[in-house]
């Protein structure tokens, strides 16, 4: 299928990229003074915590819009986000204790950032659960949007919440009021990884997309039962 | 009274009612008999606006407060006495149970008894006075003979016919061609979401409706 | 659609569902052996020299109730469903926001009752002054309660018609219950503290800003998880 080798190749491209971001942050990116070579990991996770949180809001919106519409392939596109979202939650909940420990000397801690993350990625594990509960395509589609648009508009206090807590965690140094304080070598690859992982996020999704087509088809000719 | 316009609906792949148009008149009993899975229920719940159907409309006069409902459940809360059940009922209707509603059923005595205290009979006989709290100009029945005890069965075909002589409509559905048959005045098959078959009664006996329906569906 | 006519026929299905536990009582006495349990339990495995009082009872309280709103929350919708009651809940020409609107009434008394229990039992086995701070400390445990009865409201009537309900309630509340028991948490510890009032008004306006969207929201999205 078509678009399925699509949703390969934009993949494939965006790893490569993503090789090309190592690179880049590795050697044509200056060493930050106080956090050494730690802080290179900053250039994944930055980038994945932005479309974690993306993914969700778009899978809320989808939601939002399945419930007008009845268009089965919103619902296609809010479980495929969904799925992607919690991948790149893990990658954070993954990164993030690595970078933790030679800076902050432990592998977690209750930084409120962190606790939302871990959130973030229990709204996602919440939301594939509820999926898979239902067995009728239709109340699945409708259970998933409402908790979808629930998910969404918890995502917004769960980001407000970073300034409400003392927090060990940085505080937003690029998408802030005032312009970014950030040196321009280090800003150009964090956009180039924010644009990696934009690729990457399309190209997971187009793939997850094409998927749940192929296996509703397949449904549809009966050839597979129920998941 | 009540119009169907080309009711459409599936279930994922299943097509639970496939192009089902009718209309059921004042003093009129449908009767519309089917295997299961035939799509009986579905028809029933979006007749009573349970179901959004994907196409087609419904409609009803009087709209949700015209519709009186008997299914496989009783729809009674076990913990609560029968009064109880049937004055929060009544409530969501804004009216009362009328005074003559328990002396009907013969459920005098049993007022202010747990719904769970009583005999199976006993809740089939409060779940149809539940049915009738506010005194439904239309009514639609799933299955409403299955399981009932004959006490309960006869109640049940007496108060349909003194429904019909009202001027009322009614809509039953069964899989069981043996039951109801009598007190339709309209018949309809019912296969794989289409009416094979709908007309007027019009004089057949029980057992020749009986004949052609397993004609018509097996 | 009219206000009273939402608020007269939701209450009716509080009152119902209300007058139900009254009778059978089986959830309220499960939830209070709990919060006995609870209170016992961290009380002995607490060392007095390391953890004060004052500093371990905010979390205790919360926890206790965050679990008597479990309980309450599985059994309102099990409760419609036992003898298929909510098709006919469906039927009457009632709003779906009234059956919303009653379930969130009868969850919030039951937690309430709960929490009325709770308060001065951990004043007594924690030995914590609450009298003084009495007032702003219902004011605070309502404006939690609220948000996330409203939100576990709206999933139970999506769970209990799924298979595993039991498990999946508590997984899909989770997230939507951690910020506001947080935020209860730390505004409790400050209360009973005897801080001033000014400190908790962040988390107050938090609190009040979660309730108001997601009891919206949730009175929005209510009609779509019951009809098909």
């Amino acid at each position: 299928m078509k678009m399925l080798r699509a949703g390969r190749w934009i993949t494939a491209i965006a790893l490569l990229l993503l090789a090309g971001v190592y690179v880049r942050a590795l050697v044509y990116t200056p060493v930050e003074r106080t956090q050494g070579l730690a802080q290179k990991i900053y250039y994944l996770h930055v980038p994945a915590a932005i479309w974690a949180e993306t993914a969700m809001i778009l899978v809320g919106l989808a939601g939002v819009f399945y419930l007008f519409l009845k268009d089965p392939r919103l619902d296609r596109f809010a479980a495929a986000s969904a799925e992607v979202g919690m991948v790149f939650a893990a990658i954070i909940l993954t990164t993030g204790p690595i970078w933790a420990k030679p800076i902050w000397g432990t592998w977690w801690t209750w930084d409120s950032r962190l606790t939302l993350t871990l959130l973030l990625f229990l709204l996602y594990v919440g939301y594939l659960l509820l999926r898979s509960a239902v067995v009728d395509p239709a109340m699945r589609a409708r259970y998933a949007a409402v908790l979808g648009i629930c998910g969404m508009v918890l995502v917004p206090f769960i980001h407000f919440s970073v300034y409400l807590w003392r927090t060990l965690h940085p505080m937003p140094i690029v998408l802030k009021p005032s312009s970014p304080s950030l040196p321009g070598s280090m800003l150009a690859t964090l956009l180039f990884s924010w644009g990696v992982f934009t690729l990457l996020y399309v190209g997971f999704v187009v793939q997850r997309y094409a998927l749940s087509y192929l296996r509703e088809q397949l449904e549809a000719a009966g050839e597979v039962g129920h998941a | 009274m009540l119009r169907a316009e080309g009711l459409r609906h599936k279930f994922g792949t299943v097509r639970a009612l496939d192009d089902v148009s009718f209309s059921v008149q004042p003093g009129q009993t449908l009767a519309v008999f089917g295997p299961n899975g035939a799509g009986k229920t579905t028809l029933l719940r979006v007749l009573g606006g349970l179901i959004q159907p994907q196409q087609g409309r419904v409609q009803v006069d009087g709209g949700r407060r015209a519709i009186g409902w008997i299914g496989h459940q009783p729809q009674l809360y076990a913990q609560l006495t029968v009064a109880e059940n049937l004055r929060f009922w009544a409530s969501l209707y804004d009216t009362r149970p009328p005074a003559d509603l328990l002396p009907r059923f013969g459920l005098e005595e049993y007022a202010n008894r747990p719904v769970r205290a009583l005999s199976r009979g006993l809740i089939q006989r409060t779940a149809i006075a539940r049915a009738l709290v506010h005194d439904p100009p239309v009514l639609l029945l799933d299955e409403p003979f299955t399981g009932l005890d004959r006490v309960a069965a006869e109640t049940l075909s007496q108060l349909l016919s003194q429904h019909a002589a009202g001027g009322r409509a009614t809509v039953l559905v069964t899989h069981n061609v043996e039951e109801g048959t009598e007190l339709a005045t309209d018949v309809a098959f019912m296969r794989n979401g289409r009416f094979v078959h709908c007309a007027p009664r019009s004089g057949r006996s029980a057992r020749g409706i009986a004949e052609e329906y397993r004609n018509a569906v097996a | 659609m009219p206000l009273p006519d939402t608020v007269r026929h939701g209450w009716a299905v509080a009152r119902k569902d209300l007058l139900v536990e009254f009778r059978s009582r089986t959830a309220l006495i499960a939830a209070a052996t709990f919060v006995v349990l609870v209170l016992v339990v961290f009380n002995f495995g607490r060392d007095p020299t390391a953890v004060s009082n004052v500093a371990l009872a905010p979390s205790v309280l919360w926890v206790t109730f965050t679990f008597a709103a479990m309980l309450a929350l599985n059994r309102a919708f099990q409760l419609e469903l036992e003898n298929q009651a909510l098709d006919g809940l469906l039927l009457a020409p009632i709003g779906r926001g009234s059956i919303y609107l009653g379930k969130l009434i009868a969850n919030l008394v039951f937690v309430a009752t709960v929490e009325i229990l709770g308060v001065p039992l951990l004043a007594l086995f924690f030995n914590v002054r609450i009298l003084p701070y009495a007032a702003s400390l219902a004011g605070l445990i309502a404006l939690a309660t609220i948000g996330f009865v409203a939100v576990g409201t709206l999933f139970s009537a999506m769970t209990v018609r799924t298979r595993f309900a039991d498990v999946l309630l508590p997984v899909m509340l989770l997230p939507f219950m951690i910020p506001p028991i947080i935020w209860a948490v730390e505004a409790t510890a400050r209360v009973l503290a005897n801080r001033p009032l000014s400190e908790i008004a962040g988390m107050l306006k938090m609190l009040g800003a979660y309730d108001i969207v997601f009891v919206s929201v949730a009175l929005l999205l209510f009609p779509t998880t019951v009809s098909e």
